[in-house]
C-alpha cells in the first residue's frame, strides 16, 4: 500500500516534467518577462495567473530596492539568479545519511531530531524516508474529512481558481514592496490552506510533511483563508539546520480571517547563518501579512528566528473586523555576524481592536538586531488597544541591539503602550546560578530561556521543546 | 537615502533673497571675513542640492515643512517693538537678557548691565566685530551643513544671534534670557539665529531661551544653537515657546557635553504653529548626564515636532529623558526620541519615557522611541504611552464631589505638572501650568480655577 503511494509521489514529479531533461529543466541566470512566462508555462498555469505575475513584474522594475532598515549587505544582483529550477532528482541527493555532512548531523543529535526525520531533512533521496511519507498520506486523509483543503499552490491554482483568483494578492498586493513584487511576479511554489466555515482543522498543519513537495524555493507563497467561525493552526519551518544553495529567499505569506476565524502561525526559521565572517548566509526577505477581515476575527504570529545572515521580516496584522485581535510573539537570536531587522505592524482600523506584541531579542556575537515595529491607530478605531514589549538582551561587547518603535495615533479612545529595555545577562544572575553547582554555559542558557519564555509559551509543545534546545545550540560559544 | 531633490521654485526662491542680502550687507559693511563668506556658500550650496526635507525622508517622516518651503519671507533690519507690549510678553524674572525682534538685536530691550565678572553675554554681530576668529572657532563645530537643510539654510543667511561666554568656575546666579520676539508684519520675515554658549570648566548657569510675539505674527524662525560645555560644566537650559499660532519655528540646539557636565533641559512649547526642534546631545566625556523634560501642548491646527538624541560617546554617561504631550483639536504632534551607545561605551545608563494624552478624536500622536545600542554592559529602557487618563484616579476625585468634567481637567492638567514639578524657576513653571489650564477645553470646567489663581497672584502682588 505503502509502496504504491510513494510510486506515486515519484509519478507525479515526472508528470509535472521535472525531470526528463535537464537542460530544459533550469533557466539561465537572469529576469525578464520570457522567464516568469517560462515558469509559468512549467507550471501549467492558467493564462490569468501569468498575467498577474507580469503585472507584478511591470510594477517591480518601477520599485527601488529598500534601503531604510538596519542591515548591511552587498547590492543583489537580480540578473544573476537562476529563477527556475527543477527540484533535485533522487539520484542527485545524497543516497544515505552516510553521504550527510557530518557537522550538519551533529547538531541533529544535539536537536535531538529522530533518526528518520534527519534523513528527510538533510535531503536524502525520498525512497529512504519511507515512513514519514506514510504518515503525510493518512494525514492527508484526515483533513480531506473534515473538509480542509490543504495543497502546494500550483495545485491550488490549477485546482481551485475561484479561490486563488478571489484571494490570491487580496492582502500582500502585487506592488506592495520591492520583494513582494519580486515573489508575486517568479513565485515558484508555497502552501495553500482553505478551513471552511465553522470547521476547527483536526491538527496542527506543518510544511514538514509536504516535505516531498520541497525545494518550493528561494520564492515561497502561502496563502491561508479560514471562514467564518474556522481555526486553524500552521507551523513553518523546522529546527533542523536548512542549507540551501540559493542565497536570496523573498517568501509571502497571507493570512485571511473572516469572521470569529482564528490563524495561527508558527515559524521556527534556522536557516544556514554563512561562516563565521558571514560568508554564503541566506538573506531572508519575508513579507508576511494576516487581515483580520471579520468582526472578532484572532490572528496570532508567533516566530523563533535563528538563522539567516540577514533577515528582513515583519509579520503584521490588518484588524479591519471590528473586536478583531492581532498578536505578535518573537524570539530572535542573532550569533556571529548575523543581522536582523524585524518586528511587526498592527494596523487597526476597525472598533474595539485589540494588539500585543511581545519581542525577545538576542545578540551575540559581531550580530546586530533590530526591533523595527508599527502600531496604527486610525481614527474610527474606537477603543482600540495595543501593548508592546519588547527586550534585548546582549551577550559580548561587539553585538548591538536596536529598537524602532513607530507609533502613529490618531484617535483619543486609543490606548497604547511600548516599553523596552536593554541589557546584558546580570552577573548577580550568574553568580546566583554557578553558586549553585551550576555551570556558567548552563546558566546562561537557562536565564536566556527564562527570558524567551513568555514567547515559547505561545508555541505548539513540540516546538516550544526543540526550540529551546535549539536556542542553546545557536548560543553555543556566545559565552565564556 | 535619496534625500536629495532637484532645486526647485522655492529653494531658488530663498537663494534669490540670499543673494540680494549678501549684496547688500557687502554694499553697507565691506566686505566679510573669508571664513564667514566660505560658510555662506558652502550652506547655500548644499541647501540648493537637497532641497527642503519630503516626507519621504525619515526624519522628516510626520512633519510638512511646506508652509516653510512655499512661504515668501522678507528679512528686516527693524527692530521696533512697542515697549508696552514688549514689557507684557517679558519674562517677569531678575535676569541677564538679550532680546531680539524678529531676528533683530534691539539694545532698547535687552539688559546687559550688570554682568558678572567672567561671563560674556553679546549679540553675535558684536561679538564678530571685536575678534570674529574667536567666534569661527566654536562656531558650526557641532550643527554644520550637513545637518539638515535647515542648518545649511541658517549657516548662509547667518548674521545675527546670542553668544554666551562664561569663564572657568564663573557661577551665574540670575538667568540669562534670550528673547525671540516674533512682529506681526505686513509680510511675514524670516530670521536666521544662533546661538552659541561656550561655558567654561565647572561654571554654573542658567539659559532661558523664550519664544514669544504678537498674536498675529506669521513669521519663520531657524535657529542653530551650540552649547559647548566644558568638564564639569553645570547648565539649565529652557527653551519656552509661546509664539503665535501662526508662527513657524524650526530649531536645533546641539550640545557637546565634557567630563563630569550636567546638561538639563526644559522644552516647554505652547505656541507656534509649525514647530521642529531637534535637541541633541553628544555625551563625550566619562561622568557626563543629560536630561532632557519636554512637554508639549498643541491645540487648533498646530504641528509640534521634538525629536531628540543622546549620543553616548563614552563610557560612564547617564541620560534621561521625559516628555508629556496633550493634543487637542487637530493639532498633530511628534515625538521622537533616540538613544545610541557606541561600542565600548560600557556601564551606560540611558532612560525615556513618553507619555501622550489625546483630548480630540481628531488630533494626532507620532511617537517613535528608539534605541541603538552597540555594547553590552548597559541600562537602557524606553517607554512610550498614549492613552486615556486613568479611570480608577477619575473615579476616586468623583467620590469626593467633583464632577467628571472638572475631575478630567484637573488631571490633565497633573499630568503636565509631573514635568513641571522638575522645573526649578517658579516664575516658569507657573507661567505654563496656568497657560496649560487656560488652554484646556472648556468641558474641563477649569475656568473657574484658573480666575481663582489670577486673582491670588493680584493680591500677592500687591
Amino acid at each position: 500500500m505503502a509502496s504504491q503511494e510513494m510510486e506515486q509521489l515519484v509519478r507525479r514529479e515526472y508528470k509535472e516534467g521535472f525531470v526528463t531533461d535537464i537542460e530544459s529543466d533550469t533557466v539561465p541566470p537572469g529576469l525578464d518577462e520570457n522567464t516568469i512566462a517560462f515558469i509559468s508555462k512549467k507550471k501549467g498555469e492558467p493564462e490569468w495567473m501569468l498575467e498577474w505575475r507580469l503585472k507584478a513584474y511591470r510594477q517591480w522594475l518601477k520599485m527601488t530596492s529598500p534601503s531604510w532598515a538596519h542591515l548591511d549587505y552587498p547590492p543583489i544582483d537580480y540578473q544573476a539568479i537562476s529563477y527556475y529550477s527543477a527540484p533535485k532528482r533522487d539520484e542527485d541527493r545524497p543516497q544515505s545519511l552516510d553521504e550527510v555532512d557530518p557537522k550538519l548531523l551533529e547538531t541533529y543529535e544535539k536537536l535531538g531530531i529522530p533518526l528518520h526525520e534527519r534523513a528527510a531533512l538533510a535531503g536524502v533521496a525520498v525512497d529512504a524516508v519511507f515512513d514519514s511519507v506514510s504518515v503525510t498520506t493518512t494525514f492527508k486523509e484526515k483533513l480531506h474529512e473534515a473538509g480542509v483543503i490543504f495543497c502546494s499552490m500550483s495545485e491550488a491554482i490549477r485546482d481551485y481558481p475561484e479561490l486563488v483568483k478571489q484571494y490570491l494578492g487580496s492582502v500582500v498586493p502585487q506592488g506592495d514592496n520591492y520583494f513582494a513584487a519580486l515573489n508575486s511576479a517568479v513565485f515558484t511554489d508555497g502552501s495553500f490552506v482553505f478551513v471552511p466555515e465553522g470547521v476547527t482543522c483536526p491538527m496542527e498543519l506543518s510544511t514538514y510533511f509536504r516535505i516531498n513537495e520541497r525545494n518550493t524555493g528561494q520564492f515561497e507563497r502561502t496563502l491561508i483563508i479560514c471562514e467564518s467561525r474556522a481555526q486553524v493552526s500552521y507551523l513553518e519551518g523546522c529546527t533542523a539546520p536548512q542549507r540551501d544553495e540559493n542565497q536570496l529567499h523573498a517568501a509571502v505569506v497571507e493570512l485571511v480571517a473572516l469572521e470569529d476565524a482564528y490563524i495561527k502561525y508558527s515559524t521556527v526559521q534556522n536557516w544556514y547563518p554563512g561562516d563565521e565572517d558571514g560568508k554564503g548566509g541566506i538573506y531572508n526577505f519575508v513579507t508576511k501579512r494576516g487581515d483580520c477581515r471579520g468582526d472578532r476575527s484572532r490572528i496570532s504570529w508567533t516566530q523563533v528566528e535563528t538563522g539567516s545572515a540577514i533577515t528582513w521580516k515583519y509579520p503584521s496584522c490588518v484588524l479591519r473586523g471590528r473586536d478583531s485581535i492581532g498578536e505578535f510573539y518573537s524570539v530572535a537570536v542573532t550569533n556571529g555576524r548575523q543581522q536582523a531587522d524585524t518586528g511587526t505592524k498592527m494596523i487597526h482600523i476597525g472598533e474595539n481592536t485589540r494588539s500585543t506584541i511581545v519581542s525577545k531579542g538576542i545578540s551575540a556575537g559581531r550580530a546586530n538586531q533590530s526591533y523595527r515595529g508599527l502600531v496604527k491607530v486610525g481614527p474610527r478605531a474606537k477603543n482600540a488597544r495595543n501593548f508592546t514589549q519588547c527586550d534585548s538582551l546582549l551577550i559580548g561587547d561587539q553585538c548591538g541591539a536596536h529598537t524602532f518603535p513607530y507609533q502613529e495615533i490618531g484617535n483619543s479612545t486609543a490606548t497604547v503602550e511600548h516599553e523596552a529595555t536593554t541589557s546584558k545577562i546580570g552577573e548577580d544572575q550568574l553568580f546566583y546560578c554557578q553558586s549553585r553547582g551550576i555551570s556558567e554555559e548552563d546558566a546562561v542558557s537557562m536565564i536566556v530561556n527564562g527570558f524567551c519564555k513568555d514567547v515559547f509559551q505561545e508555541l505548539p509543545m513540540e516546538f516550544a521543546v526543540e526550540a529551546e534546545a535549539l536556542l542553546n545550540v545557536t548560543l553555543e560559544g556566545a559565552v565564556g | 537615502m535619496s534625500d536629495v531633490q532637484a532645486p526647485n521654485a522655492d529653494v531658488q526662491r530663498f537663494l534669490e533673497r540670499l543673494s540680494e542680502r549678501n549684496a547688500s550687507r557687502a554694499e553697507s559693511q565691506g566686505p566679510e571675513p573669508t571664513w564667514i563668506a566660505a560658510r555662506r556658500q558652502a550652506g547655500a550650496a548644499r541647501f540648493e542640492a537637497m532641497g527642503f526635507p519630503h516626507r519621504r525622508v525619515e526624519a522628516w517622516k510626520y512633519t510638512d515643512v511646506r508652509a516653510i518651503a512655499r512661504g515668501d519671507f522678507a528679512l528686516t533690519d527693524d527692530a521696533s517693538f512697542s515697549p508696552a507690549t514688549a514689557a507684557a510678553l517679558t519674562l517677569p524674572l531678575e535676569a541677564h537678557r538679550l532680546t531680539f525682534v524678529d531676528g533683530v538685536f534691539s539694545a532698547a530691550l535687552s539688559q546687559l548691565d550688570e554682568l558678572p565678572k567672567g561671563v560674556a553675554l553679546l549679540p553675535l554681530s558684536q561679538a564678530l566685530a571685536e575678534n570674529h576668529e574667536a567666534v569661527g572657532g566654536p562656531l558650526g563645530r557641532l550643527t554644520g551643513v550637513e545637518f539638515s537643510p535647515f542648518s545649511a539654510l541658517n549657516t548662509a543667511f547667518m548674521e545675527e544671534g546670542a553668544v554666551l561666554r562664561l569663564a572657568p568656575g564663573t557661577v551665574v546666579d540670575k538667568p540669562i534670557v534670550v528673547q525671540f520676539l516674533s512682529r506681526a508684519n505686513e509680510a511675514p520675515v524670516m530670521s536666521h539665529p544662533r546661538i552659541l554658549v561656550e561655558a567654561g570648566a565647572r561654571s554654573e548657569a542658567t539659559v532661558i531661551e523664550h519664544h514669544v510675539g504678537e498674536q498675529q505674527a506669521a513669521n519663520f524662525t531657524n535657529l542653530v544653537e551650540e552649547i559647548l560645555l566644558e568638564r564639569g560644566a553645570i547648565l539649565t537650559h529652557y527653551k519656552l515657546q509661546e509664539a503665535a499660532l501662526s508662527d513657524l519655528h524650526v530649531a536645533s540646539i546641539h550640545v557637546e557635553q565634557g567630563r563630569d557636565s550636567r546638561f538639563t533641559s526644559f522644552n516647554l512649547n505652547l505656541g507656534g504653529g509649525l514647530v521642529r526642534n531637534d535637541l541633541i546631545t553628544e555625551l563625550n566625556g566619562q561622568g557626563a548626564e543629560a536630561v532632557f523634560n519636554g512637554l508639549f501642548y498643541g491645540q487648533g491646527r498646530q504641528h509640534v515636532d521634538n525629536h531628540t538624541l543622546a549620543n553616548h560617546n563614552a563610557p560612564h554617561t547617564t541620560s534621561n529623558e521625559n516628555y508629556k504631550g496633550i493634543l487637542d483639536d487637530r493639532a498633530h504632534g511628534v515625538f521622537n526620541g533616540k538613544v545610541v551607545v557606541k561600542r565600548d561605551s560600557q556601564k551606560i545608563e540611558g532612560y525615556q519615557s513618553n507619555a501622550n494624552l489625546l483630548l480630540s478624536d481628531r488630533a494626532e500622536i507620532d511617537a517613535k522611541p528608539e534605541l541603538e545600542i552597540y555594547a553590552d554592559d548597559v541600562k537602557c529602557s524606553h517607554g512610550t504611552t498614549t492613552g486615556q487618563l486613568d479611570a480608577e484616579a477619575v473615579y476616586a476625585l468623583r467620590t469626593r464631589g467633583i464632577d467628571e468634567q472638572t475631575a478630567r481637567g484637573l488631571l490633565t492638567l497633573a499630568f503636565a505638572g509631573e514635568v513641571l514639578e522638575q522645573v526649578g524657576l517658579d516664575a516658569i513653571a507657573e507661567r505654563v501650568e496656568r497657560a496649560v489650564a487656560g488652554k484646556l477645553p472648556e468641558r474641563f470646567n477649569l475656568a473657574g480655577l484658573v480666575e481663582t489663581a489670577a486673582a491670588l497672584d493680584d493680591t500677592a502682588g500687591e
